[in-house]
């Protein structure tokens, strides 16, 4: 159906994100001497390899022991190194929250948290592994930039690019195969949304995997005569206000699209915003109040509500809200 | 520069202890106990055993470092910077007061000279010391890393993802040392929670273990600490097992868990002042 369909951003090729990550995290190490390397046990599916293998004397596998890989990872800053910690999202999160928050956090400490196979999307594992708080935990900090990009090109440019951020950086992505539908070697700005689609009669603020089913989306509703929006919120905190409240000033409503809670979620930033700025009809796209569940990666986005069709469903809703 | 005596080692130790009780007196508020427990091992490292900067700089460069972990004790920390030069002894005034750099436990956020990185929620201190140690090896920065950790505090958890990781990566230029006063919050250590042989799980995760049996004598500090320095070097990390008496230097104060986190009213004040000389002169 994909194929058919006149998306404005085409594929020709599907590849992880963590994989653009693994890819980003050796370039980023051979430009910059002072990047190292963290792993709790999951080198593999970090794809942290091609960097231990080059730069063995800048990585430090530390075991199933994430609260003192952040610690240690704070304490590699106090000399001006670069820590890049790699685990899966629930390990880099959740788990070690209150390490976080005083050690990294509060400290202002240059850690970048780079976490892997965040939300549904993980599949088969199940609701253990499935983190879909990650993002209100870390938007929460104090001094925390949150970065959820869009898929391989994206993640490996911000992988490259929080580098010469300075400051903790929470950089989530994930374990699917997803369509590689942004430009190679792309500019990655921090805090900069894209606009990524012109439209006029709704905004479509998409974060992560969903930005591609946002792009679907965009294709499907114009061929109904829906001119729709869509801007890439890659960077959830700092949130973009100024294109989000630009966008909406023209269109006049929005939806959200993010896989993760809608408590806490890029919705919730975006909400607040034009509440406080420029009250107008919203409609979220995410997990309503659930855990999460074994399955593969697009039954999960249908069953949760995740997928193109409901964030088209959302577009409808909205509209007739305005 | 000649390093200090032992007489004025003791001195500054008697000066620190007086900012200490008015220190937590003035605000009411803060962690009289283990402060005055740990003076002396503070005074030899400052004043002594480390090479530090007072023009202070974060990242620490061609100097030794030194974290507490056990935030909590705060004012011996804070009279100790003070007292070497990171900031006027003016400012412990401030303590716990608004709008001060001197926050309840050790921040950044503030800007106060001396402190790399926050503590008071416990356990963490050892694995920032960890990554400062090796951040020193990448750099070719041939100098110590030091940290303190509370006797309490062996009860979390990550302590011991620590203790596993510096003989694993061969973290030799570092000295970790814990308070071995013997209590907690609720009580003694050994009803709270047993520690049992900490000598022998240190060494158990590979750390080269040494013991001072009086943390209160200032000359047993010196030797220990520097006998952990020849330690260094050797591939394995060391641990010095430092037995305090909480609450030394105030008679009242001794050896109890009750003077943890509580501050002395007027009289109690006047009377832990009159069994401490002003020897420095009180800010």
């Amino acid at each position: 159906m994909e194929k058919t369909l006149d998306t404005k951003f085409t594929y020709t090729e599907k590849k992880d994100t963590r994989s653009g990550f693994g890819d980003g995290f050796l370039e980023v190490g051979r430009k910059n001497p002072n990047v190292v390397g963290l792993c709790a046990d999951l080198i593999g599916s970090l794809k942290m390899g091609a960097f231990q293998k080059e730069f063995p004397d800048r990585f430090f596998q530390v075991g199933i022991a994430e609260a003192n890989m952040m610690g240690v990872a704070a304490g590699l800053t106090i000399g001006g190194k670069i820590p890049y910690t790699g685990t899966f999202a629930n390990f880099s999160t959740g788990r070690v929250y209150d390490q976080i928050r005083q050690s990294i956090a509060y400290s202002g400490k240059n850690v970048k948290i780079c976490a892997s196979h965040a939300g549904l999307t993980l599949g088969e594992d199940g609701a253990t592994h499935q983190i879909l708080e990650d993002v209100g935990m870390m938007r929460m900090l104090p001094h925390m930039t949150v970065i959820n990009p869009c898929d391989y090109n994206q993640t490996k440019a911000a992988t490259i690019a929080i580098a010469d951020y300075e400051g903790p950086v929470y950089l989530r992505f994930g374990r699917p195969k997803w369509p590689i539908f942004t430009p190679e070697n792309q500019k990655f700005e921090i805090g900069k949304a894209w606009k990524m689609i012109d439209g006029k009669d709704v905004s479509i603020f998409a974060t992560g995997h969903l930005v591609w089913e946002a792009v679907v989306a965009e294709a499907l509703l114009r061929e109904e005569g829906i001119k729709a929006e869509v801007i890439n919120i890659h960077t959830i905190k700092p949130l973009d206000t100024e294109a989000i409240l630009d966008s909406v000033a023209k269109t006049g409503c929005a939806v959200t699209a993010e896989e993760h809670q809608l408590n806490g979620g890029m919705g919730d930033s975006v909400a607040q915003t034009l509440v406080r700025n420029h009250p107008a009809p919203l409609e979220m796209v995410g997990v309503n109040d659930s855990f999460g569940e074994s399955g593969k990666p697009e039954e999960l986005l249908e069953k949760y509500g995740l997928n193109t069709a409901n964030i088209v469903k959302a577009v409808k809703k909205v509209l007739s809200r305005k | 520069m000649e390093k200090p005596s032992i007489e004025q080692l003791n001195n500054i130790c008697s000066q620190v202890r007086r900012d200490i009780v008015r220190m937590v007196h003035g605000v009411q508020s803060g962690h009289p106990g283990a402060s005055l427990g740990c003076t002396e091992f503070f005074v030899a490292l400052y004043f002594h055993q480390m090479k530090h900067y007072k023009e202070f700089n974060i990242d620490g460069i061609g100097e030794d470092l030194f974290f507490l972990s056990n935030g909590h004790i705060s004012p011996v920390w804070y009279s100790v910077l003070a007292r070497s030069g990171y900031f006027s002894s003016e400012e412990l005034s401030t303590f716990r007061k608004i709008d001060s750099r001197l926050q309840g436990h050790p921040a950044t956020e503030e800007g106060l000279p001396g402190i790399r990185v926050a503590s008071g929620s416990l356990g963490q201190g050892l694995s920032v010391a960890i990554g400062a140690a090796l951040a020193k090896k990448l750099n070719n920065d041939d100098h110590t890393v030091y940290v303190l950790m509370g006797d309490g505090e062996q009860q979390e958890g990550q302590i011991w993802e620590a203790a596993m990781c510096a003989p694993h990566h061969g973290v030799d230029n570092l000295i970790a040392s814990i308070d071995l006063n013997g209590q907690q919050i609720d009580g003694p250590t050994e009803q709270i929670m047993n520690l049992l042989d900490l000598k022998a799980k240190w060494e158990a995760f590979g750390w080269q273990v040494i013991e001072t049996e009086n943390g209160n004598d200032i000359q047993q500090v010196l030797s220990s600490l520097e006998k952990a320095k020849g330690l260094l070097g050797n591939g394995k990390p060391v641990l010095n097992l430092l037995r305090t008496d909480m609450g030394y230097g105030v008679d009242f104060m001794v050896g109890t868990h009750k003077w943890h986190g509580i501050a002395p009213d007027d009289d109690q004040l006047a009377a832990a002042l009159g069994q401490l000389d002003e020897t420095l002169g009180d800010y």
